[in-house]
């Protein structure tokens, strides 16, 4: 065999076992996380509850303004894409229908899950290099701390509270941006929109957002730990890792949607 | 360095005892089955060259590391076969002043120095801040609390790492590379406080540096390493007048090319080609 197809092939099984070496990594440290925050009291190390606010405070309450400006806009896309759409049928006035469900389901978790990849996932992975190469994560261990009921437990605490939490308002914001759109183009006032909206949806249909938001919390999570930990080079090693970080995030968003909408609208 | 008032070495307690440690990185020797003993109350300098494997030993000594065998016994336990129970507990008598300080940066110096307290302690805030303030009066260092680690100069950071390392009153203490980095008066300073670190407190220190008159003012044994061995370990006279040719080009900050392997040099140029 050549030398080069040799060379082709030695790089795949590599980046193959280290894929698979660091998606086992990942499931490591969330069910590390679990047992600190079961067990952490009984071992008089908890998972502190500032330690959680903190976390939230900065993935979660900061991120409100953009998620409210990004989920405004594609409610309102999705009422003027949807009026030009079901024009052609002369359907116009179904279309709070196909907006109501197209945001609760896909959008909003979708967008707020890309917004929150990009801002915080980033930053944890930055974060946590950074600790890295400055021997901080060494410091904790010889301190009789363990890192990750210090740094990831937290982390992934806030995530999963907050995120369900943004998208909830996100459904909320693109659903009024599409409302004020649909209300001037077709003449219906607001609570004449959310009652069609409230009709349209039910709570299957929020618990899908809701629950696909949760698994994108995890995945983001889990995505800038593994990568931030695993930082080997100096700064250019975090630069590097935090744009790994935003990419496998969003890559494992995107397709873990698919998936989840595969699954469970057949 | 001599101390006062202390038994002879072979009646003291040894807090720290190596046993045919040896170390691969892949399929590198990094240390080659070396054995060391280091006693209460003294202070024990590891020295050596860059890749000497110092730093290697550091890491074993704070668990870091898993040695491929032999065995390394901290204050009486194993802390390779430990639990992480126990070795959390033991942790907790240790204390590490790392070369760069390690301190978190988003937090201030008090709350860098209280964190070992806050985490393994009951006691109050105003208790803990009363015991941080204590050590930062010790490394002279009072008044900086509230102030972040990127505020601080070097030999500051030095200090508030040193702090952190000793506020939970370890019985044994490391720190690496002390005083790299330094001038020599901040340099000096940092030395005399780690000797008084050991008269005051009574610790154990074990310094690991590669600054000669830095571990010549400090030591009360020096142990030199030399390419993953031990050359020597004794006190500072002995290991000045020492007629090993490789602690003295050590000492003598001669580099060592002659005695190069040139079937080992020629390995390292071809490998993976």
């Amino acid at each position: 065999m050549p030398k080069r197809l040799v060379q082709i092939a030695e790089k795949t099984g590599r980046a193959t076992v280290m894929g698979v070496a660091e998606i086992g990594y990942g499931a490591y440290l969330f069910g590390e996380s679990l047992f600190w925050l079961i067990m952490g009291k009984r071992r008089r190390q908890p998972v502190r509850l500032r330690a959680v606010m903190a976390e939230a405070m900065e993935f979660g309450v900061r991120a409100i303004p953009i998620v409210a400006v990004l989920s405004s806009t594609v409610g309102a896309m999705l009422a003027i894409q949807g009026i030009h759409t079901l024009k052609t049928f002369g359907a116009e006035s179904r279309v709070t229908f196909g907006v109501a469900l197209s945001v609760v389901r896909e959008f909003a978790p979708l967008i707020t899950g890309i917004v929150v990849a990009g801002r915080s996932g980033s930053a944890l992975a930055a974060r946590l290099g950074t600790m890295r190469i400055n021997q901080e994560i060494d410091a904790l261990h010889v301190m009789g701390i363990d890192p990750v009921r210090f740094l990831v437990a937290p982390a992934l605490f806030a995530m999963l509270i907050m995120l369900p939490l943004l998208t909830l308002l996100a459904d909320f914001v693109a659903l009024t941006g599409a409302g004020l759109y649909i209300g001037v183009q077709l003449g219906m006032d607001m609570p004449a929109y959310w009652d069609r909206v409230i009709e349209a949806l039910s709570t299957d249909d929020l618990g899908h957002g809701l629950g696909k938001s949760a698994i994108f919390a995890v995945l983001i999570t889990l995505v800038g730990v593994v990568n931030g930990s695993l930082v080997e080079g100096g700064a250019e090693g975090v630069g590097k890792a935090t744009t790994r970080s935003v990419v496998h995030a969003i890559s494992a968003i995107v397709v873990t949607d698919m998936l989840f909408a595969f699954i469970l609208t057949r | 360095m001599t101390m006062n008032a202390l038994p002879p070495p072979e009646n003291r307690t040894k807090v720290v005892e190596i046993k045919d440690l040896v170390t691969h990185y892949g399929d590198r020797l990094i240390l080659k089955g070396i054995s060391l003993d280091i006693l209460e109350n003294e202070i024990m300098v590891i020295m050596g060259g860059s890749g000497s494997g110092k730093s290697t030993l550091l890491n074993h000594l704070l668990g870091l590391l898993k040695p491929s065998s032999g065995t390394v016994r901290i204050l009486g336990q194993d802390i390779n076969a430990i639990s992480e129970v126990e070795k959390t507990r033991l942790r907790t008598r240790m204390g590490v002043a790392f070369q760069g300080g390690a301190l978190f940066s988003s937090m201030t110096v008090g709350d860098n120095i209280m964190l070992p307290l806050k985490e393994h302690t009951d006691l109050d805030y105003s208790t803990m801040s009363i015991m941080a303030r204590l050590k930062m009066e010790v490394v002279k260092l009072s008044g900086f609390e509230n102030l972040k680690p990127s505020e601080l100069s070097g030999g500051m950071i030095k200090r508030a790492a040193l702090a952190r390392a000793i506020v939970m009153d370890p019985r044994l203490l490391f720190c690496d590379e002390p005083s790299a980095g330094l001038d020599p008066v901040v340099s000096a300073a940092i030395d005399e406080l780690i000797i008084s670190l050991r008269d005051a407190m009574g610790m154990s220190i074990v310094v690991v540096t590669h600054e000669l008159e830095s571990a010549f003012r400090i030591a009360d044994r020096i142990c030199v390493l030399d390419r993953g061995d031990i050359l020597m370990v004794d006190t500072v006279e002995a290991v000045r007048n020492s007629s090993n040719e490789r602690i003295q080009n050590l000492l003598n900050r001669r580099l060592e090319e002659a005695t190069l392997d040139p079937d080992d040099y020629m390995r390292r140029l071809t490998i993976g080609i």
